[in-house]
């Protein structure tokens, strides 16, 4: 499969992710710059990488996701596309109305970084499909603003519609109802504040995050 | 003309750094400041005939993001 990946000024985990890509596809994604207007051809997968795209400057994600590439990105999203947005992806895909609600300050007002637990509360969308539902995964998270706010009645229906893809497991941040990962209504956009790019081979100390490539790769083959 | 954007965060939307200053100020000593809530300000210098739906668009295309935060627009 061939895949992109989105980079913009300030992005950092743009090659964590393109190494797990590679690793997992067996093909180098391409690298795609913030200033383009189109995607590249025969993609079956666009990543939105971590880090402080634009320093964060407004708010997290805000300057980005106006960006020329994130509206191509928008397009390919309603016409079904895989998006995946990790950590600052996810700040981003909010700000650019693909998810709903936002990402705060964390309430304890730190920069938290280390490893989580998660809870995988959805095992059957294509970004799932590697984890038994219910199944706890650690992956690290690293960030500043992961504090998920949407209002109650929006909560209702991602949860009702079975959406929230992963819960933290333990407190990290704030969340509401412990969100840690959500869906779009079709399924085929996940944004989610851990990085599962830096747990794929042993050596980072698991390979919980590897299961979420190989259940994509094998679920959209 | 000048304009004047203040963007504050809506109610019932948690606010923990206006939390850490109204700790900080009664940690100074300044009693009974109940609660504090941060927002933003910009200034914007923009052409005559901006009209008032052109500025209300950049508010909620860019400015705020009306999920979490309000706006209002004073002119200087």
């Amino acid at each position: 499969m061939k895949t992109a990946v989105i980079v913009f000024p300030g992005s950092n985990c743009d090659r964590d992710i393109a190494t797990a890509l590679e690793d997992v596809t067996g093909t180098a994604p391409e690298m795609v710059w913030h200033g383009e207007s189109a995607l590249p051809a025969g993609i079956g997968l666009v990543a939105l990488p971590g880090g402080f795209s634009y320093g964060d400057y407004l708010r997290c994600g805000a300057i980005s996701a106006r960006s020329p590439i994130v509206r191509a990105v928008v397009e390919a999203a309603e016409r079904g596309l895989p998006v995946i947005g990790i950590c600052n992806g996810f700040q981003i895909l909010t700000e650019a109305g693909l998810l709903p609600g936002a990402l705060m300050r964390n309430s304890g007002l730190n920069f938290v970084c280390r490893d989580v637990a998660l809870t995988v509360d959805n095992g059957q969308s294509i970004f799932t499909s590697g984890y038994d539902g219910g199944e706890t995964i650690t992956v690290p998270v690293a960030h500043h603003d992961g504090n998920y706010f949407a209002d109650a009645e929006t909560l209702d229906r991602l949860e009702g519609e079975g959406r929230v893809a992963f819960r933290y497991a333990e407190d990290v941040n704030g969340s509401a109802r412990a969100i840690a990962g959500l869906l779009n209504p079709a399924g085929n956009v996940l944004g989610m504040m851990p990085h599962p790019e830096r747990r794929i081979e042993p050596a980072h100390g698991g390979t919980d995050g590897r299961r979420l490539f190989e259940g994509l790769l094998e679920a959209v083959a | 003309m000048k304009l004047r954007i203040i963007v504050t965060l809506k109610n019932g939307v948690l606010d923990p750094q206006g939390k850490a200053i109204q700790h900080a100020l009664s940690g100074l000593g300044f009693d009974g400041v109940h609660d504090v809530r941060a927002g933003k300000l910009f200034e914007l210098e923009v052409a005559d005939d901006t009209s008032d739906a052109a500025i209300d668009e950049m508010c909620r295309k860019l400015l705020a993001n009306t999920v979490i935060e309000n706006y209002r627009v004073e002119r200087a």
